[in-house]
């Protein structure tokens, strides 16, 4: 019965000069939750595309079951081995219905019938996993907001044709999933491994990790550091295994700034009847929260879409599809916003990008040997630490954030934090939309958002992950 | 939320139809005589190749490619059915499935060297023109008797252009949009790295929709000289233009997959009345094709307002 | 030497150069070095008018996906009409002709976006369908009448200085001119950024639709400068002078090594292109091919450059 689900041996991956993993054993054994954490880069999602068969190792040996599949295993015959995958980038086809979406992973689902199968499959699985999840299977995934169409993979990968379920990989399942849906889920995922199936849990919110996983392993630089028992873990060991600046609260609203009063933003949301209004002062860090996807991303675009061309700047929190510009250089990808302010007459001056570009790399510690370099040599999390270049590099008043500290590790999150403070007692003022209740520990305010409208307005010292909830589910009147 | 996503989606589903509604008030409008069994089969005829043809450039659209080559494509299928295939049968098959491979190897070039499809056709478009002008120098040849005997058939009541384009389009859409192979085709526009991920060869998938498209082409060839009952290099230029068109009037989409075999054939019936409208109503031949861009443009913006409309609700 | 080839090796221009010059000695080698140089003058005229439409059309295919003018012969035509019958073989009525040309080139622009932006009509079939406008109002306007350049028009566009054209030196500091508007301009950088991600561009404060608008205009103003020299060039306008350069216009752009997904673009290769494929046609008449066979080998050609220069290996 001690043989393993699944075991990786000196697993090695290179891309080009970078060496994504650099000899990895892992054992993964059947009926058992298994964390992985490690700071962005650290090779977690190389190596679980080397599990789902998605990317081929250079070097190392695959075993599942009593099966080496070394030399034959690829993405389509991983789920004949029964390992399914939930990768951190959605892999829906936004132009089919769900249940259409599950024949895609399932081979099986043909002939006479198969619709009605696939839909009972998808359906039955999304109750059991998230009970009132309100998702229609007949609807087309591009029509579901990022959430629903998280918990509709999620689902996915969970159902059962005729091939085994032997390991679920779930890579940051709930970084776009409210706090009851993700409560659901881990839930669920106990369940499932109490039935015997073995799951991998990559998540950056370590509370999920030690409560849920049974062992933890931590990666750093391509290896695995170190691995234990979940009970022989503390938040802080873990932290400290993974080699981050240890995670103090930071300064949180204890330093209460003073705050000028001059209005910097008024608004209300559109897609709402009875909502309240918002409003920001110079100066001011306010949080929009609320459960995911309830209008305050709309909320950002429409700040953005009103304010006065150039004066607000937009950090968005779904990089590929609202940030990033994949064709140019980390350099071009920070100075693409103030390129106004770098021109000498109609032409922009080469020296003075360059000089921006150095700048920011100094200032908010992008790891890279050359700004030059394209954009996506860097880590997801260097990413988002470009954007932010990008949006506060700009000359504009208003920062709106959407979310963008998902996927981020800590070590990134409290430098930015400390960035965003630092601007806002320079006067600028931010509006932060953030699924993570932590966070609006740094605002000096918060609205609550259900449903497209704001249901409610906290202060600083209100802001308990309580309070926040509490307003987030309230009946309305 | 669900129901008013139905109905944008219904919506959408109606707009080609009403679009073709109003085309056919408009001709027969401008000319009564039209609205008869004879009259519709007459306006109609040209629809069925122009509608396989539509069908063809849609399997090409819904993995994200365009075909600049189909109507010269078309046309050299005509060329080789008014020669080979009328005097040595077998021959001429054997060039026709030649024709169709010629497609699945387009797409296996564009897909390996991850070459732009647009480039590639219409370098293709070349191809098929060169040697459709070396089979058949001058227009000529003869169309074989039973294509033209299929392609006169009488049917009592509904003319048979009617007939045969919903056919087509029922055979499409059960293949197409309800088939789980279909599923496998269309997600293939929608996210080609998920369907890689599930362990789906977009290789394959792309040769199949470019096979199925040189098919639907070599139909296309094959109805109009069975009309023609000649053929001609040049015959159908105008279909790579009334194909795109057609698509797009039907509500396909450009990229992402989102294609419909009913709407193809909806908006391939438009395109063609438009031609004959036109005539009905005399417009002086100067304006004769800045008509027929008006009429596109007309239709498009309706539609544009019917859904900005819907959305606005 | 290597050194150099390998940096060579990763523009994307290069190919059309290769591309062009192998052409040229086919073509030389057969006449046994004859008309080497008249050859290439020759090309240099007629290559310089696909030159100036193919960087209208490239600024077009670079916002991204879907991007494309197809009523750049329209248009050409159009302006080329427009500036005969104004200027009506007057030199003192070149200027009025021009603006009028362009003016007319300005309508096309505007009405082109119109139908993209305000119907949201895809740009091929919007392009498309006012192509047919444009050419109906062409030849109404222009009914039936073969009028001759003014002389300096013709001058103009025929002059040559020490065997090269005066025109190709016009069209070189035009496309020093767009590639710098490229890469040294927001404009330009706007253009980049449209087509990699258009939301991405909106919501890093770039102007994305008044950045569409311009590159529309300046595909249809690019266009009716064609039209005007083309027609000076050719001794007047007729109403099939557009012919032909629509599927130039995009050849050249992709050959050139700009990207058809967009957010790529490249003025030099567009010269090579141009180059090879006036080259390409000459060297086919010079093998005395009949018609079949040169369109085969056209074909065969544009896909085997394609094929050697290779895709865009980083996108997806």
């Amino acid at each position: 019965m001690s043989e393993p689900a699944v075991a990786l041996t000196a697993i090695e991956k290179s891309f080009g000069a970078v060496r994504a993993l650099a000899g990895v054993d892992l054992v993964l054994k059947p009926g058992e939750c298994l964390g992985l954490v490690g700071h962005n880069g650290a090779g977690k999602s190389t190596l679980m595309h080397v599990l789902a068969g998605t990317l081929k190792a250079d070097q190392g040996r695959l075993v599942i079951g009593t099966q080496d599949v070394s030399r034959q295993y690829s993405a389509s015959n991983a789920s004949a081995f029964g390992i399914r995958c939930v990768f951190q980038e959605l892999s829906l086809c936004p132009n089919l219905t769900l249940a259409e979406n599950v024949r895609i992973v399932h081979r099986a689902l043909k002939g006479i019938g198969w619709k009605a199968k696939a839909r009972r499959l998808i359906g039955e699985k999304l109750d059991e996993i998230f009970p009132g999840h309100g998702i229609d299977v007949d609807q087309e995934a591009g029509d579901l907001n990022i959430g629903q169409r998280q918990m509709a993979e999620i689902a996915r990968a969970f159902t059962v044709t005729d091939e085994p379920l032997r390991v679920v990989i779930l890579d940051e399942p709930t970084s776009s999933l409210d706090a009851v849906t993700a409560r659901q889920l881990l839930t669920f995922m106990r369940q499932e491994v109490a039935r015997g199936t073995s799951t991998i849990l990559i998540s950056h919110l370590l509370g999920d990790v030690l409560d849920y996983c049974d062992r933890i392993a931590v990666m750093k630089d391509g290896k695995v550091v170190a691995e234990k028992d979940a009970r022989d873990f503390t938040r802080h060991s873990l932290v400290a295994a993974m080699g981050a600046t240890t995670g103090k609260a930071g300064p949180g609203t204890a330093a209460r700034r003073q705050i000028s009063s001059a209005l910097a933003i008024e608004a209300t949301p559109l897609t709402a009847t009875q909502t309240g209004k918002l409003s920001v002062r110079k100066g001011e860090i306010v949080g929009l929260a609320g459960l995911a996807g309830h209008g305050q991303t709309r909320m950002l675009i429409q700040i953005f879409d009103g304010a006065r061309r150039h004066s607000a700047a937009f950090i968005a929190g779904d990089r590929q599809a609202d940030g990033v510009f994949n064709l140019w250089s980390i350099g071009e990808n920070v100075t693409v916003s103030a390129l106004r302010h770098l021109r000498q007459g109609p032409l922009i001056r080469p020296e003075q990008e360059q000089g921006m570009a150095r700048d920011w790399k100094q200032r908010i510690g992008i790891r890279t040997p050359d700004m030059n370099n394209n954009i996506l040599t860097l880590s997801g999390g260097n990413q988002q630490k470009a954007l932010f270049a990008r949006a506060l590099g700009s000359k504009a008043d208003i920062v709106l954030m959407d979310d963008p500290m998902r996927g981020v590790d800590i070590g990134t999150k409290l430098e930015v934090y400390e960035m965003i403070r630092a601007e806002a007692e320079a006067g600028r003022s931010f509006v932060w939309y953030t699924t993570e209740i932590d966070e609006l520990k740094h605002c000096d305010r918060a609205y609550i958002f259900r449903n497209g409208a704001i249901v409610a307005e906290l202060q600083g010292h209100e802001l308990s992950e309580d309070k926040v909830l509490h307003a987030s589910f309230a009946e309305s009147a | 939320m669900s129901a008013l996503t139905l109905n944008r989606k219904t919506l959408r589903a109606l707009l080609p139809l009403a679009s073709l509604a109003l085309v056919l008030a408009a001709t027969f409008y401008a000319q009564p005589r039209t609205m008869s069994y004879f009259g519709l089969n007459l306006m109609l005829q040209y629809a069925v190749p122009i509608a396989l043809a539509t069908i063809a450039q849609m399997f090409i659209i819904t993995v994200n490619d365009l075909d600049l080559s189909i109507g010269p494509f078309v046309g050299l299928v005509g060329c080789i059915g008014a020669t080979y295939l009328h005097d040595t049968p077998a021959l001429g098959i054997l060039a026709l499935l030649l024709c169709i491979g010629a497609y699945a190897a387009m797409a296996a070039l564009i897909h390996l060297r991850n070459l732009p499809s647009i480039v590639v056709t219409l370098g293709a478009s070349f191809i098929w023109l060169g040697i459709a002008v070396m089979i058949l120098p001058s227009p000529g040849g003869k169309a074989p008797d039973w294509l033209k005997a299929i392609m006169a058939l009488q049917v009592p009541l509904i003319p048979f252009p009617i007939i045969a384009a919903l056919l087509i389009a029922l055979l499409v859409h059960i293949g197409l949009m309800t088939s789980s192979y279909g599923v496998i085709m269309r997600g293939t526009g929608g996210n080609p790295r998920a369907m890689a991920r599930a362990g789906w060869s977009e290789l394959r998938t792309k040769m199949a929709m470019y096979a199925l498209a040189g098919f639907f082409g070599v139909l296309s060839g094959l109805s109009l000289i069975g009309l023609t009952t000649s053929a001609d290099a040049h015959i159908a230029d105008r279909y790579t233009l009334y194909a795109i068109a057609g698509v797009i009037l039907g509500g396909g989409e450009f990229v992402g997959g989102r294609v419909s075999p009913f709407g193809a054939v909806i908006g391939a019936l438009t395109l063609t009345l438009a031609g004959s409208f036109l005539i009905f109503m005399r417009i002086s031949p100067d304006w004769q094709i800045g008509a027929q861009g008006a009429i596109l443009i007309i239709v498009l913006a309706l539609r544009a307002l019917i859904s900005a409309g819907e959305a606005r609700r | 030497m290597t050194a150099l080839w390998s940096k060579l090796r990763g523009q994307p221009w290069i190919w059309s150069f290769i591309a062009m010059i192998a052409v040229w000695l086919a073509t030389i080698a057969f006449t046994g070095g004859q008309g080497a140089g008249e050859i290439l003058t020759a090309a240099l005229s007629f290559a310089t008018f696909t030159i100036i439409i193919g960087l209208g059309q490239m600024m077009v295919i670079t916002t991204g996906p879907g991007n494309v003018d197809l009523s750049i012969p329209a248009t050409i035509t159009l302006a080329g009409v427009v500036a005969t019958k104004v200027m009506d073989t007057d030199n003192a009525r070149l200027l009025i002709g021009i603006v009028a040309a362009l003016g007319a080139s300005f309508v096309v622009g505007l009405f082109n976006y119109g139908l993209i932006r305000l119907l949201r009509i895809p740009p091929i079939i919007a392009t498309l369908s006012s192509s047919f406008l444009i050419l109906s109002t062409a030849i109404s306007y222009g009914r039936g009448i073969r009028i001759k350049p003014p002389p300096m028009l013709a001058d103009f566009a025929t002059t040559r200085i020490l065997g090269v054209p005066l025109l190709a030196i016009f069209v070189l500091l035009l496309s020093i001119g767009m590639a710098l508007l490229l890469k040294r301009t927001l404009y330009g950088r706007t253009v980049l950024a449209i087509g990699q991600n258009p939301r991405a561009a909106r919501l890093a404060g770039l102007n994305v639709d008044l950045t569409r608008f311009a590159t529309y205009l300046l595909s249809a103003l690019l266009a009716g400068v064609t039209g005007i020299v083309l027609s000076g060039f050719s001794g007047g306008a007729a109403l099939n002078m557009g012919e032909g350069f629509l599927l130039a216009s995009i050849a050249v752009v992709v050959i050139g090594g700009t990207s058809v997904a967009g957010g790529r673009a490249n003025v030099p290769g567009i010269w090579g292109a141009a180059l090879f494929i006036y080259l390409l046609d000459t060297m086919l008449n010079t093998f005395g091919a009949s018609a079949g066979i040169r369109l085969i080998m056209t074909g065969v050609i544009i896909i085997t450059v394609i094929t050697i220069a290779g895709g865009d290996r980083q996108q997806r």
